[in-house]
Parts: structure tokens; sequence; C-alpha cells
């Protein structure tokens, strides 16, 4: 059990597993996220209140779901970095950080977008949308603390002690937002299906939510191989790849 | 399928703007960060082994190579 | 110095840290005058831009106070650690037998002094010039009390994290505003219903109870982030 912790802070061996990992990964991704969709989109009924902007949800709901869960990725990344001083928890916590931004520009333009029929404007100051707001910034805010660093060493510490404060301030954050909105709008409007949801509509919706996590490691995957490369640079396994492959 | 032609599900009963803009746009993000990296690493790669090919060719200038 | 002479106790240096922090401070009355000047300079920036309408003014008064008062702590937030790192007196605290976390108490206590406390003191006066109606000044000044000194020891985070850099000083902006908007969410709440007549006890209890939390987990990342900022 420890051998594979310790296997894990070996850059050839993380650059290979997750190569190897990538190999059936990637089209399974792109598989559920196409079946998911399609299959949310074109293959169910229209919500008896909201029409057929209401398919929006099947990418909305993922991408914030798995925004959320990204940055608390990246927290545990850098608990770990910080606790056991592995390089490579570093390496996943910088490569977190970008992912989980996109996600959620994803979730806040597809929200914005279904307000528009909805709720009339195209934007909305509701707790939702507002956290994910919020969220985005705090992802942000990760990037550009480690893009501020030239040590790109104690970038990673510094990234790993402000992820482990944004993990204890987003209950807090998301609870006063929510509390926030209630104040300011005792009627609140729910979105339909959230408590009683159809099943014909639940299954693509899982589905989405599971093929956004695949998405989710495939792109953290992806950009800890360059990364790895990058921080590799002058050893030999590294040389010796690039002579095999971009020669 | 719910929709009866192509007609129908591009335009979803007026909704359509709405729903197609908003998949393309996340379309557009999800292919972006998923090829980006590639991207990088192919180049970096290259990068590299045009270095090694240049250190390898031996030093013509007679400037200090490693 | 005698070199038979025992190290002070954690508390003995606490208070001698923050007397240093404070006579320094008082040395330049102009940067603890900075903060106040800003904020009655920004009370007259919303009549200006939202126009005099006493009852609208009125209506926004809570939440333009407070958000004033959080941004005044921004523009400060900044110098806590950054004097001392320059010169090298923060290397020599960490160092020191002393624990950090009391030591990162005490700079952010005198950093409190300087800018919360007194914002607080004087923000009736800029209260009145926005028509908050009077039975919230109370509400006020207590929220702000509490409030900044969350706001200084979330801004320490900040502060202890971007210290080393070259050009820190709008990155912190950005690492520190999202923590900020919970304790505003609940300082303006607690003034607006002071302002209705409900009595605010409840939020101030909330920002109470983020005090605790920030006072005993914030200088725990305040000592980490000074430890990496001066290794770095």
């Amino acid at each position: 059990m420890w051998s594979f912790f310790h296997k894990l802070g070996s850059p050839p061996w993380l650059y290979r597993i997750a190569g190897t990992i990538l190999r059936w990964l990637l089209p399974v991704t792109v598989l559920a996220l196409c079946v998911g969709l399609a299959w949310g989109l074109l293959y169910t009924d229209p919500d008896f209140r909201q029409g057929n902007s209401y398919r929006i949800i099947y990418i909305h709901v993922p991408a914030a779901v798995v925004a959320l869960a990204g940055y608390y990725v990246m927290a545990i990344a850098g608990a770990v970095s910080l606790i056991w001083k592995m390089k490579m928890a570093d390496v996943a916590l910088k490569c977190c950080a970008p992912v989980g931004a996109a996600l959620t520009f994803i979730a806040l333009v597809t929200g914005s977008i279904w307000g528009k029929p909805t709720w009339g404007t195209w934007w909305v100051w509701d707790a939702r949308i507002t956290s994910m707001l919020i969220l985005l910034f705090l992802y942000l805010g990760v990037v550009a603390l480690y893009e501020a660093y030239d040590n790109k060493e104690a970038a990673g510490k510094a990234c790993a002690v402000l992820s482990l404060v944004g993990m204890v301030n987003i209950p807090i954050i998301y609870k006063s937002v929510d509390w926030w909105y209630t104040l300011h709008q005792p009627a609140s409007i729910k979105f339909s299906g959230s408590s009683s949801i159809d099943p014909s509509m639940l299954y693509p919706l899982l589905l989405s939510i599971a093929a956004f996590y695949a998405l989710f490691t495939c792109c953290l995957l992806l950009n800890m191989r360059a990364e790895i490369l990058e921080r590799e640079a002058k050893t030999g396994w590294v040389r010796k790849l690039a002579l095999g492959d971009g020669g | 399928m719910y929709f009866d032609s192509l007609g129908a599900a591009l335009a979803m009963d007026g909704h359509g703007v709405y729903v197609w803009s908003a998949y393309a746009i996340s379309l557009v993000v999800v292919v972006l960060i998923l090829l980006v990296p590639r991207r990088r690493q192919r180049r970096f790669l290259r990068q590299l082994a045009g270095e090694q090919k240049r250190q390898q060719q031996g030093p013509t200038t007679g400037l200090e190579g490693s | 110095m005698s070199a038979a002479a025992q190290s002070p106790g954690a508390a003995r240096f606490c208070l001698v840290l923050l007397r240093r922090q404070l006579t320094l401070a008082v040395r330049r009355p102009i940067e603890i005058g900075n903060p106040l000047l800003f904020f009655a300079m920004v009370v007259a920036l919303f009549p200006l831009g939202l126009g005099p309408a006493p009852d609208q003014l009125a209506g926004f008064a809570p939440g333009i106070l407070w958000i004033i008062a959080l941004l005044s702590n921004l523009l400060t937030s900044d110098t806590v650690f950054r004097s001392d790192f320059e010169d090298g007196s923060l290397e020599q605290l960490l160092l020191a037998p002393q624990p950090l976390f009391l030591s990162v108490l005490a700079y952010i206590g005198a950093h409190w002094l300087l800018t919360g406390l007194l914002l607080a003191l004087v923000s009736p006066l800029f209260a009145l010039m926005l028509n908050l109606p009077t039975p919230a000044l109370g509400t006020l000044v207590a929220s702000l009390l509490l409030g900044t000194a969350v706001l200084s020891l979330v801004g320490g985070i900040g502060a202890a994290l971007t210290v080393g850099l070259k050009r820190g000083g709008v990155l912190i902006t950005l690492l520190i505003l999202p923590f900020y908007m919970p304790v505003l969410i609940f300082g303006s709440a607690a003034v607006r219903n002071a302002a209705l007549g409900i009595p605010a006890t409840p939020y101030l209890a909330i920002i109470g109870a983020m005090l605790c939390l920030a006072v005993a987990l914030a200088p725990l990342a305040i000592a980490a982030g000074l430890r990496i900022s001066v290794d770095a």
C-alpha cells in the first residue's frame, strides 16, 4: 500500500500511468458525454413549466457539481502536498485550477442562458449563480497566485494554503449567499424537478454528471502529463522521450 | 425521439436559440480544455527534441555547450 | 544584549510586538489617516453617482457604508507584513522561539486597532451624511467593530501569501474578496434590520461566530503563508 504512494511521487511512473488511464478514459468520456447529452437533448419530454429550455440542465448541473467537487479535489491535493510534501500533489493542485475554472465558467454561462427564457433576464443574482460566481473567483485566485510566484515549489505551497482556506470558506460562503438570497426574495423560484424529478429526466442527468466527472479527470491527467514533462525537462527520461517522440 | 423533425429539434418551440447556444458554447469550452494540454505537451516535446538535436550537432561557433 | 537574559514568554512577547507595531504606525500618522480619508471621499462618491435623494440614500446606506469599510480595509491589508519583510525582521520572527500563532495575532491585532477600530468609531459621522436612521448607528458601530476584526484576520492570510511577491498589491484583492463576502452579507443585514427597528443581535452573533472561527484558524494559515513567503 505504501509502495503505491511512494510510486505516486515518482514523475515518470505517474506520467506513464496517467497515459494508460487516458487511453481508455478519453473514449469513455466522449462516449458518455455524447450519449448523456443527446439523450437529454432529444429523447426526453420537455418540462411541464419550463418547456424545452430546461434541457440546459444536462450541462448546467453536471458542470456545477463537478466544478464544486473539483475545488475539494484541489484542496485535498493541497493538504497532501503540505502534509506529506509530495511534489506530484503540487502538480495535481496546479492542474485542477484551470479545469475547475473552465467548468465553473460553463455552469455560469449555461445558467445565465437558462435564466433568460425562464425569468426574462440574462443575469439573476440568485443564490446558486452568485455562489458559482464566487467559486469562479476562488479558482481564478489560485491560478493568479500560482503565476505570481517565480519559485514554482513555493507557488505550489502557497496555492495549497489558499485552496485549504477556500475549502473551509466555501460552506460559509454558500450558506451566507443562500441566506442572503432568501432575505431579499422570499418567493424564490425553484427549478422544477429539483425534488420530484421524473426518472426519465433523472437517468440522462446522472449519466451526464458521471460523464463530466470523467471529463474533469481526463483534463486533469492531460494537464498533469504536460506539467510533469515541463518540470522534469532536465531529466534523462524526458529527454529520451522527446527524441523518441518529437523527432 | 421527442421531436418530429430536425426543424422541430432546432426550434424547440422558440427555446431552441437558448438551448443550442448553451450547448454550443459548452462544447467549445470542453473541446478547448481537452486539446490545450495536448498541444502544450506536443509543443514542449518538439521544442526539447529540437534543442537536443542542436546540441548533438556539436558546438560550431565555439560557444560553451553542455 | 545580555546572553543570560531569558527569552520572554509568549504573552509578554505578543504585547511587546503589539506595542512595537502601534508605535511604528503612530510615527506615520498619514498612513493611519489614509483609510479614513478614503472612507470619507468614497462616501461622497455614492450620492454623486446615485443621486442625492435622501430616502434612496437612506435605503442603500447600510450597504454603502459596509462596502466602503470593506474596501478601506482591503487598501491597508497589504501593508501588515510588508515593511517587516523588507527589512528582514519577519525572518527573525520566524526564527524566534515564541509560537508564531500568537505573534501573528499581535500583528493583526495592531492592524485592527489602527484601521477597523478607527473606521468603526468614525462611521456614525458618515452614516449621518447618508441619512442612516439614528437607531441603526449603534448597530453600525458594533457590526463594524466585529466585522473589521474578521476582515483584518482574513486579509492577513492574503497578505502573508503575497508579501514576498514584487507585484502582490492587486493580487491580494483578488484572493481575499471572496472571503470578505459573508462578512459583508451579515454586516449590512445587521445594520439594515436595525434601521427598520428589528433587533439585529442574531446577525451580530453570526459575525461574532465568524470572528471566533477566524481567530482560531486564520493565524495558522497566516503562519504557513509567512513561512512560504520568507523561504521562497
